[in-house]
């Protein structure tokens, strides 16, 4: 203890920079979105833009609060979280709010709180407690079974809210697991089966089981002499297959509607400006609408016009397309990455199985809500209701991916004071 | 591997994004203007229309207001249907049909019920307008016709198609265009520059504020008034003459190349044009395919110009120094060149030089010439090819270069025309036919006008033109005051001029002397063909007539081209001489010469073709000669 004390103090300020500037371009683009022809003065609760700034200003003291905290106190009552955070989700069976559709919120007063954002840092914190363990080894079978349940406990509680874009978010918890020592085979089984899935429903199940069929004889057959196992590699063929085949009654029969159209506007196979494509359209014209160096701030026609539905939550990322241009988007998707790489590169710094575990955790939640909300709001991906994180309008997201990152800043600072 | 993973994906993610955005805001561009229909909504501000002015500053066309029944469909409420289309004239089936087409279209937005209204339902609709909520009326500025002719000159507005609204990004769909005539010609002088303001709308179609501060926002350019070349009395008296005739008329001013009257018949009432009757005429007229009323004869018509070509056969030949002027021809009644059957020629003294040939149109002394300048050359390509290099310095065989946006390039065959025609051995006598303008020379009537302006200037023309002036501009277009000189010597025009002249002397328009002036014209009576049931046919033959008056200061060349007009003087050489009669002395004494012009009709002659009845004309000289005796007037 005595060695580390002088460096207690020592936060990673490249993140905490990062952290400002996305929170700052993020409130930005709120004002631009939120400008309202009736409410003119600034400091108004009606203006989502002020709210949003209370949001912030509680963030900072959520911040300080963090960053006071003993290390020791966050690895050991991690589990505690995580058991809070599941009783408030189940809770909201009960107790919960219905906005727009999904029962995610608790209402105190005006005041919403969704739990299913603070979900995603305790469940960080208790996978990293997990496979922190001496006696958890993830290379057994009952070590991942015990790993994944943790995972997937607040996901199957989030999926029936509903609020599958929440429940997708859980699968970034590959991430640190697959650093841990997790069996590559389910990197490549998750892999194929995405690969399979979409290309068997851009170009049909015949075709992709004969190619697999083929490929897989082939493949049999360059390598006779290393005497293939005739049962793997058969049997890989069947699944693969037999995954082809039950594709389109997933996609056909357990999807709704309107997930069908989301992927078939996705994949290019419908086009839709109207009812469902709209968004996605209305968020590309005003991106495109952008050009070099935008249209100037509050000078986006579709971002003042309101053209694009819910543009300061989800679609937030296309007010700075239209206002900033490919320059000020390029500078947020590099801000975005700098923050992901900057955690992962200081994860690996670590010492401490547990600031690492939860790094990569940290790491691998942002990169989902990143790439999936920009890749939806681009027109890559199909529509995904999830937040851009620390720019989407909302207090339980800001404040939620504020914990999340600062308790890694309070663990990354602490690392000298470890051994 | 697993320590680089997740690194590697964000780094290519960030990658794909960064692809991605290049692609939506820097490769493809139309969001752009989507974003620009989206959300911006532009107001304009549509300056006067330019008014036209003739030559004496008599005002030709202005603009009237006109009306048209607007709503907004969805802010229409229950009202006195049966009231409202008794005030503007239309049946309520009619109304209901327009209201569900606006809202079809769309509820929000403003759009045209009824279109120009006239001033009287106006008057009496505006009263009561407030009866009928969602309704109101938008002004707009329609073309005010002060004559009942000219609509091939004047041209009329319309409508931009959206052909023209994707290609010009100044006009918007229901923006007026001039099309035909000035109107099109000086589209740009006339509309002027419409102003605009623009308005951000939100997502409802609301306005929202001016766009960008309306720092982008234009005042209206007034449209300029413009004066033309042409004489409306003149014109007016030129369309009067054709009356139940088809063709064309041309009279330009040769000192300057200004078009004074340009007139085509069959045509049409300018105003027919104009406001909600407007539709329904045009396609009337373009569906008549048998006397065509849109299409410009003076302009677009080719027709074989037949002998006053052989004003400029003689110019060739002198300037070719191929004949003398004292050369004598014998003819005796026709000219053998050994082709299946002679030109024939017609009754006059036997030897005629180039003087007397002109004036007596002797067709032998014109083939003769035409043989003397194409053999001249050693091989008949080259010879060809002089005679053409001449033609082409007058304005022939080629567009004119004339400010109206539609016309006819005519043909002077060179060598490559008839070394693709002929495989084998062509000379002069194969299109010996070419010498008394027949054969395969085509010239439309304003070309035909333009040449006798050149000769009327004695070797020098400008292109014929219908801009006089615009106000505000000092100056017309370059082009139409500089001097274009012909390839024949000055010298060489005056016999020809003098056998012109001679033409009303004792030739074959003698009887049609204006008093007191001196003219120089050429009769023409040019051979026609059809195909009827796909057998050729020949037709009665055209009647042409070019003209110039004063003989030694020239204020107006003629060309009349009447189609059928059985030979030269009947019709052509009557009203040149009536034009130049009105022309230059304002006042036409000869009525009882106006009155025949006026109260013939070829309407019987062009309806033989459709009922399959004969041509007497063409079935030889004796019934040629009936005509005579009848008209006691000689071909």
């Amino acid at each position: 203890m005595s060695v580390g004390t002088r460096n207690k103090t020592s936060f990673d300020w490249v993140l905490i920079l990062i952290y400002l500037a996305l929170v700052f371009i993020g409130w930005l683009s709120i004002y631009a979105t939120s400008q309202n022809p009736e409410v003119t003065e600034f400091f108004n609760l009606d203006n989502l833009y002020f709210k949003q700034l209370i949001w912030i200003s509680f963030g900072f003291v959520l911040i300080v609060f963090i960053l006071s905290l003993e290390v020791k106190f966050l690895e050991r009552f991690s589990s505690l979280f995580y058991l809070i955070c599941l009783v408030l989700l189940i809770g909201l069976f009960l107790f919960g709010k219905n906005i727009n559709g999904a029962t995610s919120w608790y209402a105190i007063g005006s005041l919403t709180l969704q739990p299913s954002e603070f979900a995603k840092a305790a469940t960080a914190l208790a996978l990293a407690k997990f496979l922190s363990d001496l006696q958890t080894d993830i290379k057994t079978l009952e070590g991942q079974l015990k790993a994944f349940a943790v995972v997937a406990l607040p996901a199957l509680i989030i999926l029936p809210q509903p609020d599958p874009g929440s429940a997708i978010v859980y699968a970034a918890f590959f991430f640190p697991l697959y650093r841990e020592g997790l069996a590559g085979v389910y990197l490549i089984i998750g892999f194929s089966s995405i690969i399979l899935f979409v290309s068997t429903l851009l170009l049909g199940t015949p075709l992709i089981c004969s190619i697999i069929l083929l490929t897989g004889i082939l493949l049999f057959y360059l390598n006779r002499k290393k005497r293939p196992s005739k049962r793997i590699y058969f049997g890989t063929i069947l699944l693969a297959c037999l995954f082809s085949l039950s594709v389109n009654y997933i996609f056909n029969n357990i999807f709704e509607q309107r997930h069908r159209d989301r992927f078939n506007i996705a994949l290019g196979k419908e086009i839709d400006t109207q009812s469902i494509g709209y968004n996605t359209q209305q968020s590309e014209i005003a991106i495109g609408n952008g050009g070099w160096t935008g249209q100037g701030f509050l000078q986006g026609t579709q971002t003042t016009g309101d053209f694009v539905p819910e543009q300061e939550t989800d679609y937030i990322f296309s007010a700075v397309g239209e206002e900033w241009g490919f320059l000020g988007s390029l500078v947020v998707v590099f801000l975005f990455v700098a923050l992901i790489l900057r955690i992962i590169i200081l994860s690996e710094r670590q010492k401490n199985e547990f600031s690492r575990i939860y790094g990569y955790g940290v790491a691998g939640i942002l990169f989902i809500h990143f790439s999936v909300n920009i890749g939806m709001v681009t027109g890559l991906l199909p529509t995904v209701g999830i937040p851009l994180p620390f720019f989407s309008y909302g207090g339980s997201g800001l404040w939620a991916f504020t914990i999340l990152l600062f308790i890694f800043i309070k663990l990354d600072s602490n690392r000298v004071n470890e051994w | 591997m697993r320590k680089i993973l997740l690194f590697a994906l964000v780094l290519t993610t960030g990658l794909i994004f960064a692809g991605r955005l290049f692609y939506l805001q820097i490769y493809d561009t139309s969001a752009t203007t989507l974003s620009k229909n989206n959300a911006i909504k532009a107001v304009y501000d549509y300056p006067q229309r330019g008014h036209i002015y003739d030559r004496n500053g008599e005002l030709l066309v202005s603009n009237q207001p006109s009306y048209d029944l607007m709503a907004i469909p969805r802010e229409i409420k229950a009202f006195d249907t049966l009231a409202l289309t008794k005030l503007i004239g239309v049946t309520p089936e009619k109304l209901r049909k327009e209201i569900r087409r606006a809202w079809n279209y769309s509820p929000r937005q403003a759009q045209v019920i009824i279109p120009t209204l006239s001033k009287e339902e106006y008057a009496f609709l505006g009263e009561q307008l407030r009866k009928f909520e969602g309704f109101y009326i938008q002004k707009r500025s329609l073309r005010d016709y002060q004559i009942d002719f000219g609509a091939n000159f004047l041209g009329y507005i319309q409508e931009v198609n959206p052909s023209t609204v994707s290609k010009d990004p100044y006009y918007n769909s229901g923006d007026l265009i001039g099309r035909q005539g000035v109107e099109e010609q000086y589209e740009h002088t006339l509309r002027g520059i419409k102003g605009v303001k623009r308005f951000q709308k939100d997502n409802f179609n609301r306005e929202i504020g001016p766009y960008k501060n309306g720092t982008l926002d234009t005042l209206p350019v007034q449209g300029k008034d413009i004066t033309l070349t042409i004489d409306a009395k003149l014109q007016e008296y030129a369309e009067s003459l054709l009356t139940n005739k088809r063709g064309g008329i041309v009279a330009i001013e040769p000192s300057t190349g200004e078009i004074l009257a340009l007139a085509t018949g069959p045509s049409y009432d300018p105003a027919d044009l104009v406001g909600r009757k407007r539709s329904k005429n045009y396609t009337k007229m373009s569906y008549d395919s048998i006397t065509k009323p849109l299409t410009d004869r003076a302009l677009q018509g080719q027709y074989a110009p037949g002998s006053p070509f052989k004003a400029l056969t003689g110019l060739i030949a002198l300037q070719e120094n191929v004949i003398g002027l004292n050369d004598n021809v014998y003819c005796t009644g026709s000219y053998n060149y050994g082709g299946r059957k002679p030109l024939g020629c017609h009754a006059h003294k036997r030897s005629v030089n180039l003087v007397s040939g002109i004036a007596h149109s002797c067709n032998s002394y014109f083939a003769t010439t035409y043989r003397r300048t194409i053999d001249k050359y050693e091989t008949p390509q080259k010879g060809m090819n002089a005679w053409k290099r001449h033609l082409e310095s007058f304005g022939l065989g080629n567009y004119l270069g004339y400010d109206l946006p539609i016309g006819k390039k005519g043909l002077i065959p060179g060598a490559d025309f008839y070394d693709r025609y002929y495989e084998f051995y062509w000379g002069s006598t194969t299109n010996i036919s070419n010498s008394i303008g027949q054969g395969e020379v085509l010239m439309t009537p304003i070309q035909m006008a333009n040449f006798t302006a050149a000769i009327a200037n004695r070797g020098y023309y400008y292109k014929p033109h219908i801009i006089k002036s615009i106000k505000g501009e000092k100056t017309i277009p370059s082009i139409f005051t500089k001097k274009n000189v012909t390839t024949i010597n000055k010298k060489h025009f005056e016999p020809v001029i003098q056998g012109l002249n001679d033409v009303y002397n004792f030739g074959t328009a003698k009887s049609l002397k204006v008093p007191g002036i001196e003219i120089c014209g050429k009769t023409g009576t040019a051979e026609n063909y059809d195909k009827i049931d796909g057998k050729r046919v020949q037709l009665t033959d055209h009647s042409t007539f070019v003209a110039f008056a004063p003989k030694d200061d020239p204020k107006i060349a003629i060309a009349v081209f009447i189609e059928n007009g059985y030979w030269g003087s009947r019709y052509g050489g009557r009203i040149a001489s009536l034009l130049i009669d009105k022309y230059l002395n304002e006042e036409v004494a000869r009525k009882d010469l106006e009155n025949w012009v006026l109260n013939h009709s070829l309407e019987e002659e062009y309806a033989k073709p459709l009922l399959g009845k004969p041509f007497p004309i063409n079935d030889g000289s004796k019934i040629s000669a009936k005509f005579l005796a009848q008209e006691n007037l000689e071909q």
